[in-house]
């Protein structure tokens, strides 16, 4: 197991196997999409209460719950590559961030468009889910700017993963705004006390999509990790290897 | 064309899903474009090396 690991954290190992593991996830990842956006807009029964605008949940949740997820990949894997520095950890947390922006800002933008029809706003900015949500996006901003800001790699790894670290608090508090004040947002409907607070025709498309983008991140993820490895490895012996054999894999 | 209609929330639905739409396509050719200019980049970097070499 942990030679596994080991080698599976090796920068030419993964080089070479993460073609292959991000079409494994990216296959069986749109063929859940496929099926959650088309049941969720044509299958679902409508909601009593707020008619056909609901079916916005079937892109602000799986987006919502990325933008959370992707912020904990870049927490947690800057953490590892502090203490235990290793490469491949900085290199994964380097390649969620913007990830986790561009999902950040898709929670933000459907919630809103969201908002208009129910709420009667845009914005809210007394409302703690929205405003935690979008100090969540200025943390992803922060840690991409500190990391174009230093030169050195090792070093800005470093600080970064710190900024990181501090981001979790954040993290937790997007997550339980909605119990700890008054909101307009709703409360849990997926994890509510007492199973989902939903009707099996309109939770199956909605897990479909929460699957199947996290299944597409995972391979988005994979990918951008893979040329950043290439990118720190550049001067490095196999890179060169790799690049000068005839059959020169890209 | 009701379906499109989404009982008169037609504009809200179908705006959030073209956005995630593009948004994934953003990302799916950033991650494509970014890697061909990286092997690019190294790739004329280490010929040019192995040729003066």
């Amino acid at each position: 197991m942990w030679k596994w690991f080991h080698q599976l954290a090796s920068p030419p190992h993964f080089y070479r196997i993460a073609p292959a593991f991000s079409t494994w996830l990216l296959l069986p990842g749109l063929a859940l999409i496929a099926y959650g956006v088309y049941s969720g807009l044509f299958l679902a029964p409508m909601d009593y209460q707020q008619g056909d605008a609901f079916r916005i949940i079937y892109i602000h949740v799986p987006s919502a719950y990325l933008s959370l997820m992707a912020y904990m990949i870049v927490a947690v894997a800057g953490g590892i590559g502090l203490i235990w520095r290793m490469k491949l950890a900085h290199a994964v947390a380097a390649s969620a961030a913007p990830l986790g922006a561009w999902f950040t800002f898709l929670a933000l933008a459907t919630g809103s468009i969201w908002g208009r029809p129910m709420w009667g706003t845009w914005w809210e900015w007394a409302d703690p889910r929205m405003m935690s949500e979008l100090i969540l996006l200025f943390f992803y901003f922060g840690y991409m700017a500190l990391r174009a800001a230093i030169d050195d790699t090792a070093k800005a790894d470093k600080a970064s993963a710190l900024l990181a670290l501090v981001g979790v608090v954040n993290v937790i508090i997007v997550h339980y705004s909605v119990e700890w004040w008054s909101s307009l947002h709703q409360g849990q409907t997926i994890m509510a006390e007492g199973g989902p607070a939903m009707d099996p025709g309109m939770l199956y498309p909605l897990l479909a999509n929460i699957f199947g983008f996290t299944l597409l991140f995972g391979s988005l993820l994979l990918r951008r990790t893979r040329t950043e490895v290439l990118f720190r490895e550049r001067r490095t012996r196999w890179v060169k290897e790799m690049i000068l054999a005839p059959e020169g894999q890209s | 064309m009701e379906s499109l209609a989404m009982g008169g929330y037609g504009a809200y639905v179908w705006t959030c899903f073209g956005l995630a739409a593009v948004v994934l396509i953003i990302n799916e050719w950033r991650v494509r474009a970014r890697q061909e200019a990286v092997y690019k980049e190294i790739e004329v970097r280490i010929k040019a090396l192995e040729d003066s070499a």
